[in-house]
Parts: structure tokens; sequence; C-alpha cells
């Protein structure tokens, strides 16, 4: 399809070869191993291509989208598609020779230096699948640093990622996993305290939590070193245009989902892993890392370095599996930041604040409607309903709206709550409609 | 400053902005608790929407790339691009739908991943896919820990070991690893396989899965799979197939006729997806149907064209990563799919498996290949810089991009000494390889006549060789 070869160039090839035919080359599979059949669809020509697709991507329904979970509909400026999309960048590999791959290097050094500015942290690394497995690695690199076996992981941690730590870990039986019971939304020092000893390798907490709730982090990490354990923080990046960076108030490690940096919801992925950490723990990092040097005259360059963790040198011994990253979104949330700066950043950290908690007001105050839990939120809250929160969700689709995501498929006990969120994007008009819609509902 | 472009930070102007929002109706200050708040704002670059197109334009052609240079990376399958398929995967439907929208508001999606994963049942024969992995390394973790599970459900706890070749990619090994289990390495035969003996000799009731990668990293094909799975099921043992170098498969064989139990396929590589510079990827892993209840969810369910998304099976593995995986990748491969028939896949493979071979019988008496007989998508060379003043494959591949080519893979297969690991991939031209084996002789003349010349290559770059002692010596990752 793809390929460019005339006859003519195939014939001229085989005979440079000195084959007789492609057959013969092909031939290199034994022919009891070769299949003669496939079972497939008939090609697609160009225009009936784009036109399958077009009718399939309309069978997804566009709604205002009021869902949150660490995938968040943001804005994202025109100039991060554009600049993303340009060959140069969308079609080079992972760096290996760094003499002929300075923009993506310069770039992966931008993205570190803005991750590690957001978290306020000294060292990140060029990104990991997503933020849930982000959190696994720096999980198992803090088990290793602290030498000990247990992990508390609160409930107010998505609910997803905890399963997809304990699937990460399951096999290997090591770290261990405890989670640790939020009744009021939030990690309680004196529950954490209960459980800390010199087991325990780290705390994780999330702030702004799933629930939306913030946690106190200075806190709990006084409360966890105190007791020899790391701390590894979990923060939204968009928030941290507005609160306090998960380095400054004493977090180790700080991982995040990324993806509302410029990246769009694509159901679930391409997503972004982010992952810092304190200069300590540098050589615990998993995956690529860009530094900075200088060439034989001395002009400033940029490398992949530190590759002596890495599973291409170091097979059985490396500090993790991870190879293909994530650099194209990581590329578009370097732009986005560079596009929004300190300034606009905050500006989509209040509004989505601004938008989520008058929203939280006209829902709450709907007949049977309820915020779950007390205390100051983010840009998501937990709205408890009257009856199961799929209901309400699915019922809320007719009038073009993504009410949120039930929590009941996660937890039994969370049947009635509907995890809703707001940012920039959505309007008053969206907003009201929602609560109009909720009123209706209710009666 | 000596440099080639400032950073953004250095480019950056208080008070200039590239986007601005409206107003929130009250300030966060209403709404948090004013310690929750940060005291610095972040340290992130000031600019003007053009400084920042600019910045990032000029960026970009620092970069070598597939569109702009031939990039024969072995083992990475740098095949061209489809824009159709970027363009298939940004429409709205698909790029604005929530991962958290209910299965009748994401039908569109669902249907596009049920049916690539049926797509892909029918070219290796397996019965069942799961898309979540988000990589090829993330793939081979999730069929390590299949085979844990699959192990455990039979109560054989004796199971801690798995075999890898000599010659498989580092992610193998890492991979087997992490899921608690230990490595045990099989040597290869001086022609490039997997020596049957060495396996059956480390083969025995401690084995998990023999992880093979077929075609192998010397791009040669593993003849002897099915007499390697017979002896891993006769131990007791999974078959895992590395499925990255799936592009010489292509509409030509089926693993699943070689007796592989789980195997994984790069979409970022033989499917044509883009590198992005690093990633993304995609890494779907298929089984057969008795390891299929094992497969991390959520998974894609069909009903009367309803389609559904499943996430509690008893006996999955659990999650790999949130959500369903990165679908954004899966709409490029099923988009790619697509385009072709049955007989034109194969032509995928033929002619991938021809432009190595062309590449590989043109550069044989210089750069003599690991195994000498026809390959099939890779071919593997070496540098013998004792017969070239002391020239080494690193030379080479400077010299290379000074000559307007990506430099192929390098010192991978480790067994291989001074490699050269050339991919070529279908979508190269005759004209563009043959200016490629020109320019490997002249850097072999040039390594004879002015052997100076090569070694502090390359010259015409941004930046001549950069010091990486230095930068792992005194690490400086941010600004
Ligand atoms: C043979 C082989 N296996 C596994 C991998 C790992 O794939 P990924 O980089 O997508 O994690 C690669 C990638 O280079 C490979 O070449």
């Amino acid at each position: 399809m793809y390929s460019p070869h005339t006859a003519a160039d195939r014939e001229a090839m085989l005979r440079a070869i000195g084959a007789a035919s492609l057959n013969e080359l092909v031939a290199q599979i034994p022919a009891d191993l070769r299949a003669d059949g496939f079972d497939w669809p008939t090609a697609l020509a160009a225009p009936e291509l784009l036109a399958h697709a077009r009718a399939l991507a309309a069978k997804n329904r566009p709604l205002a989208c009021f869902a949150g979970g660490g995938a968040r509909d943001r804005f994202v400026p025109a100039a991060v598609k554009a600049l993303t999309q340009r060959g140069e960048f969308l079609t080079a590999y992972t760096p290996y020779q760094a003499e002929a791959s300075q923009g993506t290097l310069q770039a992966i050094y931008e993205f570190q230096s803005s991750v590690c500015a957001l978290y306020g942290m000294d060292a990140a690394n060029a990104s990991l699948y997503d933020g849930a497995t982000a959190l696994a690695e720096a999980v198992g690199a803090a088990a290793r640093i602290a030498g000990r076996k247990k992990i508390l992981l609160p409930e107010s941690l998505h609910p997803e990622w905890r399963v997809v730590l304990a699937t990460y870990f399951a096999a290997k039986g090591e770290p261990t996993l405890e989670t640790v019971p939020c009744p009021t939304g939030r990690l309680e020092p004196d529950e954490l305290a209960r459980r800390l000893d010199e087991t325990v390798a780290a705390v994780v907490v999330a702030t702004p939590n799933f629930f939306g709730l913030l946690e106190d982090g200075a806190g709990i990490a006084a409360l966890a070193h105190a007791h020899g354990a790391l701390v590894v923080a979990v923060a939204d990046p968009v928030s941290l245009g507005l609160l306090e960076a998960p380095g400054v108030w004493g977090a180790d490690f700080a991982v995040g989902e990324g993806q509302g940096l410029g990246n769009a919801l694509n159901y679930g992925g391409p997503y972004l892993g982010l992952f810092a950490c304190k200069k300590a723990h540098v050589r615990h990092v998993p995956g690529r890392i860009c530094g900075m040097t200088a060439d034989a005259d001395g002009k400033r360059g940029f490398v992949l370095t530190l590759q002596a963790r890495e599973q291409h040198i170091r097979r059985e011994r490396a500090a993790s599996n991870v190879c293909s990253n994530e650099a194209l979104c990581a590329l578009a949330a370097t732009i986005h930041l560079a596009l929004l700066g300190p300034a606009g950043l905050r500006e989509v950290a209040e509004l989505s604040v601004d938008k989520a908690h008058r929203l939280a007001a006209k829902l709450g105050a709907v007949p049977g409607f309820r915020l779950r839990f007390a205390g100051p939120f983010f840009d998501e809250f937990a709205l408890e309903c009257p009856v199961p929160a799929e209901r309400v969700r699915n019922a809320l689709l007719k009038d073009g709206i993504l009410a949120g995501i039930p929590l009941g498929g996660y937890d039994p006990a969370w049947k009635n709550v509907l995890l809703v969120g707001a940012t920039e994007q959505r309007t008053d008009e969206e907003i009201d409609r929602y609560a109009a819609a909720l009123g209706r509902l209710a009666r | 400053m000596n440099l080639l472009e400032k950073l953004s930070i250095e480019k950056s102007v208080p008070g200039r902005r590239g986007v601005r929002f409206a107003q929130p109706a009250q300030p966060a200050a209403a709404w948090l608790p004013e310690t929750a708040l940060r005291k610095t704002p972040p340290r992130l670059p000031e600019m003007s929407e053009f400084d920042v197109v600019r910045h990032y334009t000029r960026l970009s052609r620092l970069n070598y790339c597939l569109d702009t240079h031939l990039y024969p990376l072995g083992s990475c399958t740098m095949k061209y691009n489809p824009r159709a398929n970027e363009e298939i995967a940004a429409l709205d439907g698909f790029a604005a739908t929530h991962p958290g929208a209910p299965d009748a508001a994401a039908q569109g999606t669902l249907e596009v991943l049920w049916r690539l994963e049926r797509m892909l049942c029918a070219l290796t024969g397996l019965a069942a896919f799961t898309l979540q992995p988000a990589a090829g390394a993330h793939g081979e973790f999730t069929g390590i820990l299949i085979a844990a599970a699959y192990h455990r459900s039979r109560r054989d706890r004796r199971r801690t070991e798995i075999l890898v070749a000599d010659s498989s990619h580092g992610t193998n090994p890492a991979s087997a690893v992490l899921g608690g289990f230990a490595v045990k390495t099989v040597a290869s035969r001086p022609d490039g396989r997997l020596d049957l003996d060495a396996l059956k000799t480390a083969l025995g009731p401690q084995t998990a899965m023999v992880m093979l990668t077929v075609p192998n990293t010397l791009g040669l094909f593993e003849r002897q799979i099915r007499e390697i799975a017979d002896a891993a099921h006769a131990a007791g043992a999974l078959l895992y197939m590395d499925g990255a170098n799936f592009n010489a498969l292509m509409g030509l064989a089926k693993p699943a006729d070689f007796g592989v139990d789980i195997l994984h396929l790069n979409l970022h590589k033989s499917f044509s997806t883009p590198h992005g510079g690093g990633g993304p990827g995609s890494g779907p892993v298929g089984v057969t149907a008795a390891l299929e209840k094992f497969l991390p969810v959520p998974r894609v369910a069909e009903k009367n064209g309803r389609f559904t998304l499943r996430t509690k099976i008893r006996g999955s593995i659990g999650r790999m990563r949130s959500w369903a995986g990165n679908v954004g990748v899966a709409l490029k491969a099923y988009a790619y799919l697509r385009a072709h028939d049955a007989a034109t896949l194969r032509s995928i493979a033929e002619n991938a498996i021809l432009n190595a071979n062309y590449v590989r019988a043109q550069l044989r008496d210089l750069f003599p290949p690991a195994v000498d007989e026809p390959c099939l998508h890779e071919c593997v060379l070496r540098t013998e810089p004792e017969k070239l003043n002391g020239i080494k494959t690193l030379d080479v591949a400077k010299r290379l991009l000074d000559a307007g080519f990506y430099a192929p893979t390098i010192y991978f297969p480790l067994i291989v000494h001074e490699a050269l690991m050339v991919e070529p991939t279908e979508t190269e031209s005759k004209e563009t390889l043959d200016a490629f084996v020109a320019a490997l002789r002249a850097i072999h003349a040039e390594a004879l006549a002015d052997p100076d010349r090569v070694r502090a290559a390359p010259h015409e770059l941004p930046v001549r060789r950069l010091d990486e002692l230095a930068a792992a010596r005194n690490p400086n990752v941010a600004w």
C-alpha cells in the first residue's frame, strides 16, 4: 500500500540480491508455518476510509463534560496542535542520536523543567505512560530506596489507580499495599498515624484527591517522615497553578496525570504520566531523562543521560522496564505551559475552581442532592444522589450532559455518589442546564 | 553563551502572555484556604503565542525525522506514518470523548476498539487481545502477569523463572523481573537462532515462560519455533513472543500456528503509528483461548451490534493503567489496517524483507552481516575496527548523520560485536536505499583514507559530539 516499489524496482532489487523471486526470500519462513488465508475485510480507498471513520466518530455522542477522575476536558490552544503535528516532532524516534535530535531533546529538557517548576522538585523524567503507572513506578522506587516493603494508600486515591498498583505488584508480592480508610473523604492524620511504623516505605497522598478535596499534605508529610517513610504525592498539574507545590510541603516524589496540559480526552489515552522527585533520588528515576551538556566545541547541547538505570543497559537489573514513553504528549504539555505561562495556568485553575463551586452550590441545592463530604475542594466534588448515581448520569444524557462519573462500580458503598467536576471549558449556560435537568429529575 | 537555541525560559519576558482566559466570577481566595495556595508562581516561561510558535518551530528544525530523512533504526520499524491516520484519530467525535462516558455515548470508539481486536486476532491467529498496554514493554509486563496468574490458577507455585534469549531486547528481562521472576538467559547459536539444546537443558519445573522474539533481533526467523514451543509446553511453561518485529510476518504467518501462547505487538512499529520522539506507543497483547480470562480489564464486548466495556471479569489480572488504553494510537492502527486487503498486507512484509535484503546484499562485502544469509525485515551488519583504522560502529553512525541519514540501531543486539542494525522498512524507495548504501560505502572508504575525519564526526550537524560522561557525572536535568 505505502510501498513505492514498481515491478521494475522489485526486479532490479531481486537481481541485486541474487534471488529469483520474492517467494524465495519469504521461504525463510518454513512453508508449514506460513498462513494461506486471512479473514480480512476489503480495503477501503482513501475517501471511503475517511467516510467510514467519520461515520464511526459520529456514533459517539457530543456531551457537555462534567466528568473528571483524571481525564479533563480542557482548552487546548491551536498552536499546541499545530506544533505537535510537525513531522519533525511527530515522526522522530526516541533521540538516540543526540546530534540529530536536539529539537526533541531540548523540548524534553524544557518539559522536565516545567514539571519540576510545577511540583517544586529537582528532577523529572521525560514522561511515563499515564498518572497511574507513574505512581506505580514512584511507589516501587520509594520501596527500593527505603528498603522497606509496605506502602500506605489512602482510599481517597483514584480507585482505578489503586487497582493498577495492586496489579503491578501482585505477582512479585512486594511492595505490599495497605489501604487507609477515608470516611471523611480525606486522609485523616490519626488513621495514618495508627498504621505508620518502621515497615512503611512510603505514604501516598493525592491532593486534590479523588473526591476533589484538598488534603493536609504538610501534616501528612511530617507524620510520615517522623517514621522514616517517604512521601509520594499525586497532584493534578493544573491545580498547581494555584496550590502549593508538593516539593514545598514535603513530598519526596510527585506524580500526576498530565493529560489536562494540552492533550485531548481521547477516550482514555494517550495520556501523560508526570514523574518528579527530589535530587537525592534521581538515580532511581525510571525511563528516559534528558540532561544538559556541551559538545566538543563547548557549545551547549542535550543528551539522554543516566542511562545506566535503563533496561537496554542493565536488562534484568534495570530500575524499570520502560522504553517508549509518551513523548509527544509531553511535548504538547510543554508547549501548552509555555503558551499559558504562570498567569494563564493560574487563570485556568481559578476558572475551574470557581465554576466547580458555583455548580456545586446549585446541585447541592436540588432537593435530595447534597455534597457527600465537607471541606475545601478544588474543581471536582462528590455529589450524593437520592438514587443510584448511574441513573442520574444516564438520565442527563438526553440533555446533552455528561453529569459525572458514578462511583458505584468502584465500591458498592458509593452507589449513590456521582463524581462531578467543572473546568474552564464549561459555560454558565451548561452549568444552569445541568442544575435545571437535575431539578426536573428530583421532581 | 555558545548555544544553538535559547531555552524557552531564557526567552521569557515578564508580563508576556500566549493565551488569555476570561476572569472568574470570584477569585480562588473565595473558595480555597489561604494556606493551601502557593506562595510563589511556578517558574514557567512568559511568552507571546508567536514567541512560542517560533521557538518550537526552530527547535523542530534541529531534528532529523522520518519525514525528512531515512531513519533505518533496526527493531524500530520507522515506516511512513500516513497522514490520513492522523486526521482520523483527531476527529472530534473520537478525540473529545471522555473515557468515563457511558457505553451508549461511546459506541463509535468501542466499535473501533472491538474491530481492531478482531483484526489483530485474524493476523496472529490468537483468540483474544487487550489494547490496554501503552507500549511494547508494558505489553511484555502484561504478558508476564498473565503467565503468573495462569500458573497460580493451577496452584503451580514452583514456576519462578523466565527464560530469555541472549539476543532479546532489554525490556524482556526487565519486565520479567518486574513480575517477580528470576531471569535465565539462553544462548543463541552461531547461526543467530536460539540454541534448542541449551533451552531444553534450562527448561524445568521452575520455568514459567520462555520469551522469544520472532523474527529475532538479528532479523532471522527462528526455524525451530515449533520445537521450542513443544519443549516449553512439555515442561509446563508458556511461550511468549515479542512481536515488535511483526512487520516481517504481516499477512504471511500467524504466530498462533507457531505454538505461541502470549504475544505483544507494537502498533507504533508494524502498524504505522508515529513515534512522536519517543511515544506514545501501544502494545496490544494477544493470548490463546485458554488464557483469555486473565486479560486485564476493561475489555470490549459486542452483542447484536452494541458494544460494551466490561470492567469486572473473574480471573483478570486487573488493570495495567487507567482507562482502556492508548485509544488515539489504536485509531491510527485501525485506519492503517482498513486501508489494506489481505494481499496488500502481505506485500508490507514482502517489501520490508526485500528492502532489508537489498541493503544487506550491497553492503555485505564491507560491513559483514552477523549471520551471512538472507534476512527478514532487518539485517545486522558489523563494523570491523581492526580493518578500518580503529573506526567503530559509533563513528560510522555519526558520519552517516553528516551524509543525511539517521543512524541504524547500534550496539544491539548485545551478542553482535560492533553491531549496525538496519531496518529500512517497506516504505523506502530503491533510490533512497541506493543513496544510503552509497553513503555507507563512502564512509568505509573514508575510514581507510582519513579515519580522523570519521572519528570526529558529525561535522555538518547543529552540534558536534556531545559529552555524555559529563552529563551523567553532574546531572543538569531542569532549569
Ligand atoms: C524487540 C523489541 N522488544 C520490545 C521493545 C519495547 O517496546 P516499547 O519501546 O514500545 O516499550 C522494543 C522497542 O524498541 C523492541 O525492539
